[in-house]
């Protein structure tokens, strides 16, 4: 591993850093707009100029001209200086020249607060401008290039990574830049629009104002946003995102970086999952029916009725899921389960889907934790082969499925719906447990490769419902199983029983996740419905 | 004057672009002696001793720039042979090819051999047509000949050359622009490392080299290192192209020994100054050069000479400029055309360019102030040295030379004053 000295910090690194990752590595920023980790080098916007003292330790000379560091690989000896002051001139320069033809439209920028020429003005330059306001080069403003993306070419800067994404990771190559010099600009290759379903990474990549997202065009100021770190619910793969909220809503989401993962992406559905959470037909209540209509409960009231009429009903127990429940409320419905004797545990959620599994980030699969579902004893079925007294229905809606449900619904003697909003089964409920979605939750849930991950809840849920595993627990607990305060300490008692990471809490899965020793075994494996476990 | 070597086109009545009458005169001997009597390694070391430094401009070794081709990479080797000349005031290449071509693809056929190279690329700029016709016409004779395609002069050697057309891009002449383009691409220079002789055309070893440069190999080969290297100065001698312009009597290109003296070349190869004119400044390498004032044109034209006179030999286009010259619209001429032919790629090229001809067209307009002036030196200077190509370095040279020589014929013009230029034109007010 070379050791080398960036601002006088010593530090070592892998073999084939470049001078940007090695400073970050050691704690410290290079200023740079072109430069990505997930793409190729182009070395064009020239802000990470840095200076070389000592090429390396063979070579302890330094190099007269300024280099960029993004295309700079360490070498063992090397001495870097980034913010001395002939670097802050010549970066102060780059500024400059970046900021001559750029409109400075900040007060009507969605990007304002996020964008890398304010943040780096306020590092580097500070000057006044000395270009004269009327030779500004003017270009199209408000250019719809996709369904989901806007172009301003005044505001770009010309870094080409949104060109480099999309010839090197979707290899889809609409944008390129048309003409030449101070005219050069952004531009749709011919007869092309940026509608791929991984379009909406160009917004987040643009470090300027340049690409911004259709949906979240004038909806808020990204500095009174709240960023949580959750996971994307669309399909098996889990991407680590971030939910950008503010005042209980949610305005957006944007991939989290993980390497096991995702790298740095998500896909454009996933983007668009969170519109459901403020859906019209929300449950804002938990109900009990009385004399054959429902009334609104609290969620105690509810939680208790239904252990009650649980209790109260003999006979066989099935536990009818969705494969969008987290591990948490996967756990604890097979506990209340246990205490009233055992029952089966089925997901019903079809694995397959009219999406293709795209080879990179989307799956066939549309729910986020059948595995998680599996590890904890779930089997797939479509349906139930005779009927059952107690039905408990998780986040799924067996009514509207393509097997008929109708009979198994009407002749359970007690038929208890947890969900976070209305839809066809819940009309058959005894009682309805309102719950958060999992924007309004803690929780875990294990993606189709095994990969046990966290999300954290971003918002609160509507009043009057609540966190799935907060109900599901005071549902346990009113049966006389354990009373669990926090989805962490539920995650706990799961990971050690059935996910073989004894030991492991909330803390252990981090930001990244965990590999569990899950595989993917079960994946896509439907299990035929065993009448005995009826029986039992 | 000396006998032409480069120019002998110009000594004989026979037409060097007919093989039967190219081969009359000696043609193609040098390279059947190369092929024949030499092993690659013999061919680079022979150059190496020649001291035959590049005639694109930056003067580079050209037997130290072939021995850089990595061996046994499994890969290709590729030489690419740069005719996109298209720095202002150049104009030597297309005489070579448009009149004598056999004698470029000799030098093309010995250095593939030298660097191991089985197809070689002439990228010829666009607006070339004859250039381009003329070559077509020379490889084809050449191919019947068995000078190239399989087993060239009988040997065991495979050796093809291909003419591609540039569209008129100044860029394209920048190496790695041109490797760009020729694999179909936006000419946008790359960032080196990697060099061209590791990571080239599509990927492999690579070899630019001039067409000057590869026409003046043929004679190393036909009369040896040492005979080079008796002309003119040892350190980067042999015979010269020089493209004189401007305002002098019989502008055009002259054949001369290297470090041959400026004022020979403008007063008795050029004819000296038009009828009635004195000489006000010399741009002695092509537009991209730093200028000299007329008393400092005592110079020889050589590369280290011209270097140590503040400027550069470059691609040897001397561009004369006479008494009536107004050196605000001569500069605002040059920033027009680096800002027209920027490509735009790196951030203070793209935006320097533009911001120095905006200025520039200020200070000619008589709207322009001594902050302009100095806005001017300051933003070339912070183009220097920070882009991944040198055309924002040959954008701001000529702007920071003439500023610093020319600085009263700037100040007059941002006060008001009468443009110092001698009659002819008069500044727009």
């Amino acid at each position: 591993m070379p050791s080398i000295t960036i601002n006088d910090v010593t530090i070592e690194v892998p073999d084939g850093t470049n001078v940007i990752q090695a400073a970050e590595m050691s704690g410290q920023e290079i200023a740079h707009y072109c430069y990505h980790p997930g793409l190729s080098v182009a070395g064009n916007c020239r802000m990470c100029l840095v200076e070389i003292k000592a090429l390396s330790s063979k070579q302890p000379n330094g190099l007269p001209k300024l280099q960029i560091g993004c295309n700079t690989i360490v070498q063992d000896g090397m001495v870097i200086e980034s913010e001395n002051e002939k670097v802050r001139d010549a970066r102060r320069g780059v500024l400059e020249f970046l900021l001559i033809n750029h409109p400075i439209d900040c007060p009507i920028c969605d990007q304002a607060g996020e964008c890398k020429l304010q943040e780096y003005y306020i590092d580097y330059g500070g000057h006044d401008s000395r270009f004269e306001l009327k030779s500004k080069t003017e270009k199209h403003k408000a250019v719809a290039i996709g369904p989901g993306v806007m172009l301003d070419q005044e505001r770009c800067i010309l870094c080409t990574r949104c060109v480099r994404f999309l010839e090197e990771v979707t290899e889809t190559h609409e944008l390129t830049i048309h003409e030449r010099g101070d005219h050069s600009e952004l531009s749709l290759a011919h007869g092309k629009s940026v509608d791929n379903p991984y379009a909406a990474n160009i917004v987040d990549i643009c470090p300027v104002g340049a690409l911004t997202s259709r949906e979240f065009r004038f909806e808020a100021r990204v500095w009174y946003l709240q960023s949580t770190p959750s996971v994307c619910t669309g399909c098996s793969t889990g991407c680590n995102i971030e939910v950008h909220s503010r005042a209980g809503s949610i305005y957006r989401v944007k991939p989290r970086s993980n390497f096991e993962v995702n790298d740095y992406w998500m896909c454009d559905y996933g983007r668009a999952i969170f519109s459901d959470n403020g859906r019209a037909d929300r449950l804002l209540s938990s109900l009990s029916r009385e004399s054959g209509g429902f009334v609104n409960a609290r969620f105690e009231d509810a939680a208790l009725r239904s252990a009650r009429a649980l209790q109260s009903e003999p006979g066989p127990i099935a536990v009818v899921a969705s494969a969008d429940l987290s591990l948490e409320e996967g756990f604890l419905l097979g506990e209340i389960a246990e205490q009233l004797g055992g029952g089966l545990k089925i997901i019903t959620s079809p694995a397959s889907s009219e999406f293709c599994d795209d080879g990179f980030l989307i799956s066939e699969d549309r729910h986020p934790n059948r595995q998680g579902l599996l590890a904890l004893g779930y089997v797939e079925a479509r349906r139930l082969h005779k009927s059952v007294n107690r039905l408990l229905v998780a986040r799924d809606n067996p009514a509207a499925g393509e097997e008929s449900w109708d009979a198994y619904l009407e002749s359970a003697g007690a038929t208890i719906v947890i969900s976070d909003n209305f839809d066809e089964t819940t009309a058959y409920a005894d009682h309805v447990i309102a719950v958060g979605s999992h924007f309004e939750s803690d929780g875990t849930f294990m993606n189709g490769k095994g990969r046990v991950q966290r999300f954290a809840k971003a918002v609160d849920a509507p009043t009057g419902a609540v966190e799935g595993w907060r109900a599901l627990g005071y549902v346990l607990g009113a049966l006389g199983g354990t009373r669990y305060e926090s989805a962490e300490e539920v995650f706990t008692a799961l990971a050690a029983r059935h996910l073989g990471l004894s030991g492991i809490g909330y803390d252990a899965l981090g930001n990244d996740g965990v590999q569990s020793g899950v595989s993917a075994q079960w994946a896509g494996a439907s299990v035929p419905l065993d009448a005995a476990a009826l029986d039992r | 004057m000396n006998e032409k070597v480069l120019l002998h086109f110009q000594d004989t009545s026979a037409d060097l672009t007919d093989i039967e009458q190219y081969l009359g005169e000696g043609g193609y001997e040098a390279t059947r002696k190369a092929l024949t009597e030499y092993e690659p390694d013999g061919l680079v070391n022979l150059v190496k001793e020649s001291n035959l430094r590049g005639r694109g401009g930056a003067g580079f070794p050209t037997g130290l720039k072939w021995s850089f081709v990595p061996k046994d990479t499994g890969k290709p080797v590729y030489l690419l042979c740069n005719a996109d000349e298209s720095e202002p005031g150049t104009f030597k290449d297309r005489e070579i090819i448009e009149h004598d071509p056999h004698q470029l693809l000799e030098g093309i056929i010995i250095a593939a051999y030298a660097i191991r190279c089985e197809i070689a690329y002439i990228y010829i700029r666009g607006e070339m047509a004859l250039g381009y016709k003329v070559l077509v016409k020379a490889i084809a004779d050449a191919r019947n000949k068995g000078f190239l395609g399989k087993n060239v002069f009988g040997t065991q050697l495979s050796i093809d050359i291909h003419v591609h057309r540039g569209a008129g891009a100044y860029i394209c002449g920048e190496e790695t622009g041109l490797i760009e383009s020729l694999e179909g691409k936006r000419a946008y220079p790359r960032i080196k490392p990697p060099f061209p002789a590791v990571y080239g055309v599509f990927g492999c070893p690579t070899i630019v080299n001039n067409v000057e440069t590869l026409a003046c190999v043929k004679h190393i080969i036909e009369r040896g290192s040492d005979w080079f290297k008796s002309i003119g100065p040892e350190g980067g001698p042999g015979p010269k192209l020089y493209c004189v312009s401007g305002h002098v009597r019989k502008p055009g290109v002259y054949e001369a020994p290297m470090g041959t003296p400026l004022r020979d070349l403008i007063d008795r190869y050029a004819g000296g100054m038009l009828p009635g004119r004195t000489l006000k400044a010399v741009i002695p390498g092509g537009s991209s050069v730093p200028i000299l004032r007329a008393e400092e044109t005592a110079i020889n034209m050589d590369f280290d000479s011209v270097a140590k006179a503040g400027s550069m030999l470059g691609s040897a286009g001397i561009i004369v400029m006479d008494n009536t010259t107004c050196m605000v619209r001569a500069l605002r001429t040059i920033t027009h055309f680096y800002h027209h032919e920027s490509c735009g790629q790196c951030t203070p090229c793209r935006e320097g360019t533009g911001w120095l001809e905006k200025l520039l067209i200020r200070i000619d307009s008589g709207v322009g102030t001594d902050e302009d002036l100095k806005v001017l030196d300051s933003v070339a200077q912070g183009m220097m040295g920070t882009t991944i190509c040198v055309l924002a370095d040959a954008a701001a040279m000529p702007v920071r030379s003439f500023l610093a020589k020319f600085a009263d014929e700037f100040e007059a013009h941002v006060r008001g004053e009468d443009c110092r230029a001698d009659a002819v034109h008069r500044r727009v007010a």
